[in-house]
């Protein structure tokens, strides 16, 4: 075979990413558009009302649904995360180390229907004992969500604290500073926009998980009044309707799969600036 | 004071590490216990009966690898070629920091909306139907990152010196490439493979979209199926079995740790 087509090739096979990232949009938003254009952005984005059957498309609980339960997981798991890649770099010895990074990384390695159903099992009966109601709500579904998140956090955070250089610290301790005082004026501040950018990627996968907060969100299109309160989200609402969904009901689902696509390329998008901005 | 706020702290951080890691215990101990008992010879190789509930889970096992398989086998090669064209063959530029977008936007695609694209392009456009193919070519999209990330590190990873000396015993650049670029990093793309291969077996959303649900046992790559992630998430959500679902639970960890155990010491061995 002669080199250039080779190169070609290859190319040809590098490409597949770029055509397949196109190949997404123009599916997705091929059958998700026309609904812009018959129901109007008001209608969609601004209305609570959602009945599919009398041919109500309000989004709002859905935008509004994601938002709270990506930002709860986030209060309750961003700060477990990098505690836990402080603790990783700057205290563990050795041993303790071997032992809790792998632990983490497996949590990273478990399908999210098993954090569903982990959610079901055990975490529902939970919150219902603690909250009242019928467990599947808003505090189970930050639960699930703060745990499935937190190895992607952790070990970007951990990455952006252990690129600190040791002469910081050493300088910091030399001064006369406890242990923590070195973590907190000096290790922290420096690796912060690594730590900023985990927990972007964070937001990113809890605003994208479909399967465990589907099954333990309760699935109710209305914005949440408690804690204990079940709500619904973009990525669980579409999934649970697709199964049936025809017409213009199907069209506003796949409207709602262009919304999480042009959020997931904002993300993207942030953290690739801000690391190239950091980077250099 | 000072000394007892880092005392202090010092414990806290303790705590958040243990805690990340109790968590893990907690649900694998938790499924495990649960699960064990369930788990037979009749259950993995047996049919389900009635309500689809009893009995064993063995097509949905079928189908978890096929489709797992149809996806590796079209995304191997690709993911691959892609590294080596990024690694030994592209010189920067705009070509290549448009691949490098494409990649990264395909890894930040929430799951569900590849489900919609499986099922708007193979399952209805290309009128593949549920099947198998749909649902593997779904996951190969999914995967395609994965793959070629693990790939470009691996061979990024292989020395300066044994391209040099290949080319000094007068191979062609293609020579190297294939005699000792890639067999250097091989184990590393190795590991690669099998983590993608562990998140392929292990999703949900986007099979149940394109693969289908129905309890059959897949033969033909047409043949619609329903993987172990989606008979769990129905049999979670209906609350038909709870034991059947423990069951098939526990040998989904099972699968999905099984491949990432295999991953982690093929890489400690690398190294």
């Amino acid at each position: 075979m002669s080199a250039r087509i080779l190169r070609k090739v290859f190319l040809f096979c590098a490409l597949t990413a770029v055509v397949s990232v196109v190949l997404i949009f123009i599916f997705v938003a091929v059958k998700g558009a026309p609904i812009f254009a018959t129901a109007g952005f008001t209608r969609l984005f601004f209305s609570m009302n959602w009945d599919p059957l009398k041919g109500n498309f309000g989004m709002l609980p859905f935008i509004v649904g994601s938002f709270i339960v990506t930002l709860g997981a986030l209060v309750l798991g961003a700060p477990l995360a990098i505690g836990t890649a402080i603790f990783l770099s700057e205290i563990a010895h050795d041993r303790i180390k071997r032992f809790i990074r792998p632990s983490v990384e497996l949590l990273a390695g478990i399908p999210s229907v098993i954090y569903g159903f982990f959610g079901i099992i055990l975490l529902v009966p939970l919150s219902r004992m603690l909250f009242g109601g019928s467990g599947f709500g808003l505090a189970t579904a930050w639960i699930v969500l703060a745990i499935m998140i937190l190895p992607t956090i952790a070990a970007i955070s951990e990455d952006a604290i252990s690129a600190v250089p040791p002469v910081y610290r050493m300088g910091s301790l030399a001064l006369g500073a406890t242990r923590w005082q070195t973590i907190k004026r000096v290790v922290i501040p420096t690796a912060m926009p690594g730590i900023v950018n985990a927990v972007v990627l964070g937001m990113g996968r809890a605003i994208g998980e479909t399967m465990a907060v589907l099954m333990v969100l309760g699935n109710a299109p209305s914005v949440p009044k408690s804690v204990a309160s079940p709500a619904s989200t973009l990525t669980s609402a579409i999934a649970l309707d697709m199964s049936y969904a025809s017409g213009v009901h199907q069209t506003a689902l796949f409207a709602m799969g262009l919304i999480l696509l042009a959020v997931s390329m904002v993300l993207i998008t942030v953290v690739r600036v801000w690391s190239g901005r950091v980077g250099r | 004071m000072r000394k007892g706020i880092d005392v202090f702290m010092t414990l806290l951080l303790y705590t958040a590490a243990l805690s990340s890691c109790l968590v893990l215990f907690v649900i694998l101990g938790f499924i495990f216990t649960k699960g064990v008992g369930q788990v037979s010879p009749a259950f993995i190789l047996g049919f389900p009966r009635g309500l689809n509930a009893e009995g064993g889970i063995f097509p949905t096992i079928v189908a978890s690898f096929y489709a797992t398989a149809v996806a590796m086998t079209v995304v191997t090669p690709i993911g691959i070629g892609a590294a080596i064209y990024l690694s030994e063959y592209a010189t920067g530029g705009r070509i290549v920091r448009l691949i490098r977008f494409g990649a990264d936007t395909l890894a930040s695609v929430p799951s569900i909306v590849f489900g919609l694209f499986g099922l708007a392009l193979f399952v209805n456009f290309l009128h593949l139907g549920w099947s198998m193919l749909s649902g593997g070519l779904t996951l190969a999209v999914m995967a395609l990152p994965i793959i070629m990330r693990t790939a470009e590190e691996a061979i990024l990873a292989v020395p300066r010196s044994y391209r040099e000396a290949s080319f000094a015993l007068g191979a062609t650049k293609w020579q190297t490439i294939r005699r000792a670029v890639i067999p250097a990093a091989a184990p590393r793309i190795l590991t690669g493979i099998i983590l993608g291969t562990g998140r392929a077996f292990g999703e949900t959303a986007v099979v149940l979209f394109t693969a289908g649900v129905s309890i059959n046992l897949p033969v033909l790559l047409t043949d619609p199926g329903r993987t172990m992630t989606s008979h769990l998430y129905i049999l979670a959500t209906e609350g038909i079995s709870l034991p059947t679902a423990y069951g098939t639970a526990l040998l989904l960890i099972a699968i999905v740790l099984a491949f990432n155990y295999l991953a982690r010491k093929l890489a400690t061995k690398v190294r």
